[in-house]
């Protein structure tokens, strides 16, 4: 008698089968004629440069947010300019609250500070050496 | 790797009928490359949409070239692209073919005496298999040459002689 179990087994064991088929005959009549341009990084027919683990700065997203909620918002603005003059005073209203909101949450991003660009301030030590005079006069030999 | 294939002196039934199997399979499912390169890739798209329907006789575009069998040449190739077209044709897998489409990449086409910027011909960078006339070939055209390929690929043998009938 088979299990439910059983039956999953037979599908497992028929799937590898059939997976091991189709390699199997594709190795038998494949072509083999290897050589390393076939291997190529496909880069849509350049010359693959460097890695592709290429990392941004971290830095540059919060600017990419700000710019994309900036460009959304021209692309809003172009066709109110359009019909600007058939909406009259009720799309001013509309497109000054919708300005204001997103100037608000410019303003929050600029006071909180994350456009600054945060360029690294290394602190140089300073190291108070006293004078030969002081050292004379600490030491008693000067007075 | 490839046991099979080429490995035969002289062809007998049993290696006949593996090679109609195995013919029947790639000519129905020449894959294409996705690309083209100036007008005569319109008409291929044109042959692509539902008026032409080139994915009737299995032609479906691929993005990448691992995925591919038929390179389809639309289009004019600059001196540019050539290194492009020869980098892209080594990237795909075999059995691989080359249909040139369009007189541009046949010889030149238009281009053929004055193109300082043109190749004259896509086969002086890689072999092609099927050549289609025309500036730009309609896309009845591009699919007799789809078919054309089709009777190439029919006549391939695992064998290194097929018997002549």
């Amino acid at each position: 008698m088979l299990t439910e179990f059983g039956k999953i087994l037979i599908f497992l064991i028929l799937g590898a089968l059939f997976v091991a088929g189709g390699m199997i005959a594709a190795w038998l009549l494949r072509p083999h004629r290897p050589y390393p341009g076939k291997l190529a990084t496909y880069e849509c027919g350049e010359e693959p440069i460097g890695n592709a683990w290429v990392r941004f700065n971290v830095r540059f997203y919060v600017i990419a947010l700000v710019f994309l909620i900036f460009e959304v918002e021209v692309v809003f603005l172009f066709p109110w300019a359009l019909v600007y003059r058939q909406l009259g005073l009720f799309a001013f209203v509309e497109m000054a609250v919708f300005l204001l909101i997103l100037i608000v949450g410019y303003v929050y991003v600029w006071v909180k500070g994350d456009l600054d660009w945060d360029k690294p301030k290394p602190e140089i030590p300073v190291i108070r050496r006293p004078s030969p005079q002081e050292t004379m006069v600490n030491a008693g030999t000067l007075s | 790797m490839g046991i099979l294939n080429y490995k035969f002196e002289n062809s007998n039934v049993l290696i006949t009928s593996l090679d109609s199997l195995l013919n029947w399979a790639r000519l129905s499912s020449l894959w294409q490359m996705q690309f083209g390169l100036a007008c005569c890739a319109i008409e291929m798209m044109a042959a692509s949409a539902s008026n032409f329907d080139i994915m009737r006789f299995g032609v479906i575009p691929r993005a990448t070239p691992r995925q591919t069998d038929v390179m389809i040449v639309a289009g004019t190739v600059t001196l540019k692209m050539a290194s492009r077209i020869k980098r892209l044709y080594d990237q795909m897998s075999e059995p691989r073919y080359v249909l040139s489409m369009g007189s541009c990449s046949n010889c030149g086409g238009p281009y053929w005496e004055h193109g300082y910027h043109v190749l004259k011909g896509v086969d002086r960078v890689i072999p092609v298999d099927v050549y289609v006339p025309g500036c730009p070939p309609r896309p009845e055209a591009l699919l007799e040459g789809i078919m054309k390929l089709q009777e190439k690929v029919r006549s391939e043998s695992l064998a290194k002689k097929t018997v002549t009938k």
